[in-house]
């Protein structure tokens, strides 16, 4: 018995050994396209627009990106898994309204405000995830569906609580001193303002790609995405997976929601329209299939930073910032052209 | 030799309807250790209703299924699964942008730590697939590499030794030779006999070709339009019988029949 784990291990290392080298495998993740991305709009702002290249620039840059980036994570792990959230941009605003309503005019409470939040954003993901295993719809038909009805509902209910297209200043509540410090603060650093929504992004990214690589959880989104019949074949509960990646993307929308509301203190009831598809550019610029089964939490980290740049390299360069959506187009389709690229290399015998 | 042995599976009468359509009627099958129990028949002959009972994807709506002379009604492959019933499908429930390690222990992952640091132990599981893939005689260079990039009989035999790492006691194989070359199919076919003499596995063969079900076939059995055409030990049974069955058997002596007749009848209008 000894001996056969022996020789098995010294096989492993005589395998490491001539294993392919390291910038190899770097090569063959998904993210490197994105990482090539960041590298190559950092320089182009970086020539075009000197005022980007101060401090303060890379954190309002990392600002517009952590907004991004929170539910971006999510969208990744929820695409690797094979499906599509496009609720998830007008649901940030749905949590901020629920929150801001229910504590100014049905509770009182912002903390209970808060927490009913919470509790709406992952009904919404647990009912996109039930109606996606219920109807077997497409998941771009069932979010869709979810997309429209709470772009409606969120400015029908506003308008019927507040008379108002926009939530009451929760400024002055109890409570909102440490709800701010909490979702919404900034700290200085390097003589810089940072805000803490960067902190969160990263750390949220930092543990998205570790369930993914190294928890049976991240094993089985994968598979999930990859192959949803082999995967319940080996006997994984494909039904219970994706419910459960549409509440994280609910969790991630309700955590943006708090910190847009503790940032503005009212909320606009018609935002946050179109952001889904930038969460899911990010995801997919990042390394994420569309059909699922591939990509990277860290690489939609990676996307919503370039998407962050050209936000205010646009702005920085002093061009029309209506230039921005024609960037993120363009970088999409770079990205996915040179994604597939790369998967296509990754996935032919490199031996 | 290996009759003897109890019987770990044991299907009576077992049957199952759609609606009005009736997929599968009155199958009776036992399936023992170190057995290889070959399952044939035309498309939409039942075979694959049959393994997906089996194997506990669905559930069967007439007879009994008894494992070790209890009674099951399965309501899933995870509950086959702990009782030593494993499929492999022609998919192969491989998942192909995975690695190869990730996929020999995929839903049976080997983890440490505990609370909300438990992760997988990815060293014991490399190791441990290596070993197995390696003992399969298959030389896979990098098991970081997708199953997708492996040849089919790699991958087919990556599969089987999946499941009888996991303590299959029956395999249940769905064409493992089907989409192979000659060499392929051979390195596949030797193991099946590997695996049920040596290690002792009941097998469920499902196949289109007699050639290979009578290779390494204890026991045969021929569905049709869902029901049992034959079934009968190797003693009892030739190449030549089993290919004429499997070639549609008395419908085929009946297509035959009719196919000749016409000619006599036209040579006898003209005359």
């Amino acid at each position: 018995m000894n001996a056969i784990t022996e020789s098995v291990e010294t096989r492993v290392k005589r395998r490491q050994l001539q294993q392919t080298p390291l910038w190899k495998r770097i090569l063959k993740r998904p993210e490197v396209g994105a990482l090539g991305g960041v590298i190559l709009v950092f320089a182009f702002f970086y020539v075009m627009a000197p005022p980007f290249r101060q401090l303060s620039a890379l954190s309002t840059v990392l600002y517009q990106a952590s907004i991004l980036g929170i539910p971006a994570v999510a969208v990744a792990l929820l695409m690797i898994g094979g499906e599509f959230d496009l609720s998830a941009g007008v649901a940030v605003v749905s949590s901020s309204l629920a929150a801001s309503m229910f504590a100014t005019e049905v509770t009182g409470n912002l903390w209970t405000g808060i927490l009913l939040a919470l509790v709406l954003s992952l009904a919404i993901g647990a009912l996109n995830g039930y109606l996606l295993v219920r109807t077997k719809l497409h998941s771009f038909l069932v979010t869709l569906s979810t997309f429209l009805m709470l772009q409606g509902l969120n400015i029908a209910i506003t308008k019927l609580v507040t008379g108002n297209v926009a939530t009451e200043d929760i400024s002055g509540m109890v409570g909102f001193d440490l709800g701010q410090r909490i979702f919404a603060s900034n700290f200085h650093l390097f003589g810089t303002t940072v805000s803490i929504a960067i902190v969160y992004w990263l750390i949220f990214a930092v543990i998205a790609t570790w369930v993914l690589l190294r928890t049976r959880m991240g094993n089985w989104i994968f598979a999930v995405g990859g192959q949803g019949d082999s995967a319940r074949a080996v006997g994984i509960p494909v039904k219970r997976v994706k419910i459960g990646l549409f509440m994280v993307v609910g969790f991630s929308c309700w955590f943006t929601g708090m910190h847009m509301l503790f940032a503005y203190d009212t909320v606009q009831s018609g935002a946050g329209i179109g952001n889904e598809l930038l969460y899911i550019a990010s995801a997919v610029v990042g390394g994420c299939l569309l059909t699922g089964g591939y990509g990277s939490a860290a690489g939609s980290a990676l996307g919503a930073f370039i998407f962050g740049m050209t936000t205010e390299g646009v702005i920085y360069a002093d061009w029309d910032p209506d230039w921005f959506m024609f960037f993120v187009g363009a970088m999409l389709l770079l990205a996915t052209v040179f994604n597939g690229w790369l998967r296509i290399r990754a996935l032919s015998r490199s031996k | 030799m290996t009759s003897t042995n109890t019987p770990i599976i044991q299907l009576s009468n077992v049957g199952k309807s759609y609606g009005n359509i009736s997929a599968l009627r009155d199958v009776s099958l036992t399936v023992r250790q170190g057995e290889v129990t070959c399952i044939l028949g035309d498309n939409g002959a039942g075979k694959s209703t049959l393994i997906s009972i089996i194997a506990g994807l669905i559930s069967h709506d007439q007879g009994t299924y008894a494992v070790d002379g209890a009674p099951m009604h399965f309501t899933s492959p995870r509950q086959a699964l702990d009782l030593g019933i494993s499929a492999v499908y022609q998919t192969l429930a491989l998942v192909p942008l995975l690695s190869v390690w990730r996929n020999f222990y995929l839903g049976s992952e080997i983890r440490k730590g505990s609370g909300i640091f438990k992760r997988l132990d990815v060293k014991t599981m490399q190791q441990t697939a290596e070993r197995e893939v390696e003992r399969m005689g298959i030389n896979i260079p990098d098991l970081e590499q997708p199953v997708g990039t492996l040849s089919g009989g790699q991958r087919q035999v990556v599969a089987i030794a999946r499941a009888v790492h996991f303590g299959a006691r029956v395999l249940i194989l769905d064409e493992p030779t089907a989409a192979l070359g000659v060499t392929q199919s051979g390195l596949v076919l030797r193991y099946i006999a590997t695996a049920a003499r040596e290690q002792g596995i009941g097998v469920i063969f499902i196949t289109h070709n007699p050639h290979h079900a009578y290779m390494v076939g204890d026991h045969f059995m021929v569905l049709s339009r869902g029901e049992v055409e034959l079934d009968t030990p190797r003693a009892d049974l030739s190449l030549e019988d089993l290919m004429f069955h499997m070639a549609g058997g008395a419908g085929l002596n009946a297509l035959q029949h009719e196919l000749h007749r016409g000619e006599p009848t036209t040579a006898g209008q003209a005359a």
